[in-house]
């Protein structure tokens, strides 16, 4: 377990994230991640987020070392595609008894590692370490070597058990398991000087594929995807690329850094989603390319590629232009971490609201990245009902956002797509985009709305639940005026600024104390808004909301 | 009467078992305005939450204790108390019901022990209802953690009534197994309530999911039974339970109110029907409504209709002990033969299973057994949608659970109607598959008898 320690505080000090990067050393220990609330978190484990980050690896048996609930609930639950093997999508698990974690499991493991190898024949096996055997002290690095050196194979341990921590812990202890174990142990059979990585890629709906035919037109080869649609051998012969890209998310940014220190493979952090986000990482990929070495033309072929797919894209949008103009968008989640996604939204017409983002400037940029990762963050706090005077408030005609707040939206007859990764769509590149805009329109469009929203026959409007809880919302703002205590309570309970920790009720204090009008005076008094910047937009509100209410006050005076 | 074998390998492959703990959880989102809360890490809470929002497409209310590594050492505790406090301050449900896990149960945390400690620490949760069920990953299956918890309630919940207290003798009680939908429950209400009967069901799931839009937000279950319900089914005539898994809980119930029970094993089939329908008009003093008279034709015809299709089919199922007897059972009552029967736990039904031999296993069981024994029918939950692949037979969805397609609360497998629906939905797949995928050709008989029994597998 002392290995594990040090393994976890390794990945918790990551220089090649910018985040952790700016803070404090004591800081830096605790993590990146909330401390875990018991009866208030939510979110997946260690051993989630390494199974996640793994899984998509097609051909690689992923065996799971523990008691039924780890895998029996939870396997075959992914969206990720395969081009080829489905052993992937097979559930194996040692099923761990009684009598296992009394005398111990390594033996159990070992056998299940040889009776998969026997019947299966993978070219890999996974073994995934859980908390029980762990705590057990069941010593998987050794069953594994053993299991090793006796088939022939490589068997991999993948030690994340669930109680060190958070799923995205647990996509970084992936990424050591095969940074330690996998890649670099193989070669490729040939190389060229158009090979790639794309790390923390999961193929999710097969949405690669909508990228993938754009790279092969251009003759660059992906070397080995991790690990969406990868296979082994790929990963395993990794790093002889010439270059990587880290999609979007920081979940493998480990492994991508590791590979450019270890083997000299420079790496750049892109996304695929979106227009400009899709022809941005297509040209960085050449770029990166043609500086180890491929031939300089690659970067006019791409060129001549992105011109053509971008306006086959403005064209396909075109159509949906008019039939989405004004439409308003509530986006609430981290799922897709790009702004141009929003941008493309906003060029198809649709306007974004619960942000007071307008243009894509390169400011507005950075600070959508920052909103839609803090409003995720805000999700998880809110009371649906909360959720549903937001989008009655911001009368938005359709929400976005991920699976966890579907059912308020759905069950308030708004319309909603899930842009998470449980999504049915794939949405990436620029065939991708266009799908989304065509999904949004099939939403807002659908003739259900009408009808779901018209109160039952025999029902009173002012009683419709609909009306309850807005009422009720009201009835609760009217007892929290009424009731200054509790009233102060919940000003004091509720957090604004995560960074520096600064609640509503200092900032509203601040604001009236010293007559603050501006988020840089606020910042100045209370810090609030000093660590990523990305509740600014809230402090605006608060600003605004202080304002309307101290209107009327020098009026008073003046009429003194 | 079968064998019952438990399967002797290192490896489960494609499991067919869920934990005991969601199971106990399942129990818990049958009480209104209820939080189940997993004292384990947070993944135990947040696979199972996955698994019942993609069965039921609704909010689920579940919560964790949020185990770290070092709370697991030093014993849960202060977690079990904070999780307690965040949830009765937060969420302010009526009940938490409290389920220990894998985890938690390696390390032996005395769940009973903190529960008295905190009531003593806190006034205000001194009286406040808490339900604490053991419930480790490592023994037993999701059957038995919903059988357990249910006993656990009636033992905590439910008030002895005081001597001499009339019983109310329209009331009565059911306890449902956790393998009846939301669907069933709603059917079962309507032909209790057809005799003139005032069903009380423990848990109610049909209150709380069966997908009706609430009157309002609610972070707690959003139906169910009532604490205050409970609290009086000492005073029912009768207790039905359904499903042998049931029998623990119809015990405990008569042990502390002296309600006698009667306990159907199953509900689906036209004798158990038969069975249930008599005994509630024997119960109610009514004669039995002209509706089941003529759903039990309806039923009785659609046999007929559907005999042709599924007589002589070779079934492979999958399910848990009271889903599996029961379903195993009606088909075999249609001329089914039941050839291939994975289940996950051991239960008193399976000696009585129409079949030789029952094991106790895992997905890989059952697909190379309908493999092998050439089985042209598969039920089981979502997770066979690989081997239905493979095995290219028509597959049929039952059990918990079913995330690939949608209204699984829904499904109805109870009743003279319940049997009936299911009756012909298979026969309608059995008639879907021989359409697409068997049609004779012209080489179907080429080499006369050799090719009958080629064809016997390929055109049922």
């Amino acid at each position: 377990m002392s290995s594990l320690s040090t393994t976890i505080q390794a990945v918790f000090n990551e220089p090649g994230c910018g985040k952790n990067q700016n803070k404090s050393e004591a800081d830096r220990k605790k993590g990146c991640t909330k401390q875990l609330q018991p009866g208030g978190a939510a979110g997946g484990c260690a051993f989630d987020g390494a199974k996640i980050a793994l899984q998509p690896l097609t051909d690689v048996a992923h065996l799971v070392h523990g008691p039924i609930a780890c895998e029996g609930n939870s396997w075959d639950n992914r969206g990720a595609k395969s081009s080829g093997s489905n052993i992937w999508r097979t559930g194996f698990t040692t099923d761990i008894n009684e009598t296992d974690v009394v005398f111990g499991g390594e033996k159990r493991l070992f056998k299940s590692i040889k009776e998969i190898i026997e019947k299966y024949d993978p070219p890999a096996v996974f073994v995934y370490q859980t908390c029980v055997p762990a705590m057990i002290g069941d010593d998987i690095d050794a069953v594994c070597k053993a299991a090793r050196e006796k088939f022939g194979k490589p068997v991999i341990p993948i030690n994340s058990p669930g109680f060190v921590g958070p799923k995205n812990l647990g996509n970084k202890l992936a990424g050591e398991a095969i940074l330690e174990h996998v890649i670099g142990t193989e070669e490729p059979e040939y190389t060229t000087p158009y090979d790639i990585n794309i790390i923390g890629e999961y193929n999710l709906s097969g949405e690669f594929w909508q990228v993938k035919p754009l790279l092969d037109e251009l003759g660059i080869r992906i070397l080995s995807c991790i690990s969406g649609d990868g296979k082994y051998k790929e990963v395993a012969s990794s790093h002889r690329a010439r270059a990587a890209m880290m999609v979007c998310s920081k979940a493998m940014i480990n492994v991508a850094r590791k590979m450019e220190e270890r083997y000299g493979i420079p790496f750049f952090e892109g996304s695929f989603y979106g227009i400009q986000d899709t022809s941005d990482s297509l040209r960085e990929i050449a770029r990166l390319l043609i500086e180890r070495g491929a031939p300089a033309e690659l970067m006019e072929r791409t060129e001549v590629v992105i011109a053509r797919e971008e306006a086959r894209a403005w064209a396909a949008i075109e159509p949906y232009k008019a039939r989405l103009q004004g439409k308003k968008v509530l986006l609430i989640t981290g799922g897709v971490k790009s702004w141009s996604v929003v941008a493309a939204l906003q060029e198809a017409g649709l306007e974004m609201v619960g942000t007071s983002v307008k243009k894509s400037t390169k400011e507005d940029k950075e600070r959508i990245k920052e909103l839609m990762g803090q409003d995720a963050h805000m999700i998880d706090d809110m009371a649906p009902r909360e959720m549903y005077k937001m989008l009655k408030d911001a009368k938005a005609d359709i929400m976005l956002s991920g699976g966890k707040s579907q059912f308020v939206a759905l069950k308030a007859a708004m319309p909603w797509l899930d842009i998470n990764q449980e999504r049915q769509h794939p949405y990436m590149g620029y065939v991708g985009m266009v799908k989304l805009l065509k999904e949004i329109d099939k939403a807002l469009y659908n003739p259900i709305w009408g009808q779901l929203r018209r109160p039952a026959p025999w029902e009173n409007p002012a009683t419709s639940w609909q009306a309850k809880a807005m009422a009720q919302m009201e009835a609760e703002a009217a007892a929290l005026a009424a009731d200054p205590v509790r009233a102060e309570e919940v000003r004091r309970s509720k957090k604004i600024c995560s960074c520096k920790s600064v609640d509503l009720g200092t900032i509203e204090d601040a604001i009236r104390a010293q007559s603050l009008t501006t988020v840089e005076r606020v910042r100045e008094v209370t810090n609030a808004s000093g660590g990523c910047g990305a509740c600014s937009v809230r402090i605006e509100d608060i600003l605004a909301t202080e304002q309307a209410v101290s209107q009327p006050a020098p009026q008073l005076e003046a009429a003194e | 009467m079968a064998k019952v074998t438990v399967v002797k390998k290192a490896c489960a492959v494609n499991p067919l078992k869920m934990s005991q703990p969601i199971g106990g959880a399942f129990a818990f989102l049958g009480l209104r305005g209820s939080m189940p809360l997993l004292h384990g890490s947070q993944g135990c809470t947040s696979f199972g939450l996955t698994l019942f929002v993609r069965h039921f497409k609704e909010n689920v209310p579940l919560q964790t204790t949020a185990m770290s590594e070092v709370a697991t050492v030093l014993g849960g505790y202060e977690n079990v108390e904070q999780a307690i406090l965040n949830i009765y301050n937060k969420q302010k449900p009526e009940i938490i019901g409290i389920c220990s896990t894998g985890v938690t149960e390696t390390k032996g945390d005395d769940v009973d022990g903190y529960i008295k400690l905190i009531r003593e620490k806190y006034p205000q949760l001194a009286k406040y209802p808490l339900v604490y069920v053991s419930t480790p990953d490592f023994k037993n299956a999701f059957q038995d953690g919903w059988e357990k918890t249910v006993a656990r309630m009636i033992e905590e919940l439910v008030e002895a009534p005081r001597s001499g207290a009339r019983r109310d003798p329209a009331r009565v009680n059911v306890l449902p197994g956790c393998h009846l939908t939301p669907g069933d429950l709603d059917e079962l209400r309507t032909i209790i309530e057809d005799f003139g009967l005032e069903p009380s069901f423990l848990p109610d799931l049909a209150g709380s999911l069966d997908g009706h839009i609430p009157d309002d937000f609610s972070p707690t279950t959003i139906g169910g039974i009532g604490l205050e319900e409970i609290a009086t089914m000492g005073q029912a005539a009768v207790t039905i339970a359904i499903g042998a898994q049931m029998r623990r809980a119809a015990e405990a119930m008569q042990a502390k109110t002296g309600v006698p029970f009667r306990l159907f094993e199953r509900l689906c089939g036209l004798a158990p029907n038969d069975e249930f329908i008599m005994f509630l008009s024997e119960v109610s003093g009514r004669p039995v409504p002209a509706k089941y008279r003529r759903q039990r034709g309806q039923l009785a015809d659609a046999m007929l209709d559907a005999h042709f299709h599924i007589g002589g089919r070779k079934l492979a199922i999958g399910a848990e002990p009271d889903l599996l007897f029961d379903l195993s059972s009606t088909l075999q009552e249609m001329g089914t033969a039941v050839t291939a029967a994975v289940t996950t736990t051991q239960s008193p039904v399976l000696e009585r299973m129409p079949t030789d031999e029952v094991l106790i296993g895992d997905l890989e069981d059952l697909e190379t057994l309908a493999k092998v024994r050439d089985c042209d029918l598969l039920i089981t939950h979502s997770h066979g949608r690989q081997a239905a692949e493979r095995l290219k037979i028509p597959f049929y969805r039952a059990g918990f659970p079913m995330f690939d397609r949608l209204g699984a609360g829904h499904q109805l497998l109870v009743g003279y109607r319940g049997t009936r629906d299911l009756v012909f939905d298979i026969a309608n797949l059995i008639i879907g598959d021989h359409e697409e995928n068997r049609q004779p050709t012209l080489e179907t008989w080429r080499h006369g008898f050799d090719s009958l029994k080629a064809a016997e597998a390929a055109s049922h």
